[in-house]
């Protein structure tokens, strides 16, 4: 299942593919911290990997898969000591991020569901999109001032 | 109060209710459910009128359970009850005022000043 770049000098790669089952995501999300951790990057920012995976993830897996039940995401994932690149990957028809209504505004807060995007974006340092829109790429360089 | 694979600990100090959760995970999606359905059985037995959540395990939470905090408060609101929340840990604090749900729910650092709240 990993997949090694072979190019001198490049990071690592990491793949997975990742089922709709809590003990398979919790498996993953693990392997993904352990990584982090294991390159020192501080408490804060495995907080804030943790919760852009687990958004990412089950977006795909609910709103992408949801007429492909059974269908796994693709994460993979590279960690330098500087950063780490992130990537899931749904096989569904993809969704148009700037149409997404504002979940902060005022007649959407009592809404429970809505805040996975703007989560993984107020945590990660870049978030992109493929252009059909069933890939996001998220980046999140380790924090200034922490050697 | 509760069943016994809860991951629950509700008790009554006077006429409200506390919950707080038996072990550090317990937000994560596997349990949310759970959560939601023992908490939303609880409003809607009546027996939780003024119900303070404490976070004093938590350490990670997700927006599937912001989504199960703000159905409980609407189902509590619909019914003429009150949620508050407390011994929210910092990091957890931020996701709440990134997502500005901290001006949708009570918020207060102690368990005693949320319980004293509703005097």
């Amino acid at each position: 299942m990993t997949q090694q770049d072979t190019s001198p000098g490049e990071p690592l790669e990491t793949t997975r593919q990742v089922l709709d089952d809590p003990e398979h995501i919790n498996k993953v999300e693990t392997e993904l911290l352990d990584d982090v951790k294991g390159s020192d990057f501080p408490e804060a920012s495995v907080f804030a990997i943790r919760l852009a995976f687990e958004e990412a993830v089950l977006n795909g897996l609910r709103h992408g898969h949801k007429d492909l039940p059974g269908t796994p995401v693709t994460v993979s994932w590279s960690v330098t000591p500087d950063r780490l690149v992130l990537r899931v990957r749904d096989q569904g028809p993809g969704f148009d991020v700037h149409a997404l209504p504002d979940p902060t505004a005022p007649d959407r807060l009592e809404l429970p569901n809505g805040r996975g995007v703007m989560l993984i974006h107020s945590y990660m340092t870049r978030v992109s999109y493929n252009d059909r829109g069933n890939q996001v790429t998220m980046e999140y360089d380790r924090p200034a001032g922490d050697d | 109060m509760t069943q016994a694979d809860s991951r629950l600990r509700v008790r009554r100090q006077d006429d409200v209710t506390i919950v707080e959760f038996v072990d550090r995970n317990i937000l994560d999606e596997a349990n949310i459910q759970q959560i939601s359905t023992e908490i939303g059985s609880l409003v809607e037995s009546g027996e939780a009128e003024k119900l303070v959540i404490s976070f004093s395990n938590v350490d990670h939470l997700s927006s599937a359970a912001l989504g199960a905090l703000i159905t409980i408060h609407n189902k509590l609101k619909a019914r003429g009850g009150v949620l508050k929340l407390t011994n929210i840990d910092p990091q957890i604090y931020e996701v709440f005022v990134i997502t500005k749900l901290n001006k949708l729910f009570e918020i207060h650092e102690t368990l005693d000043g949320a319980t004293a709240s509703f005097a």
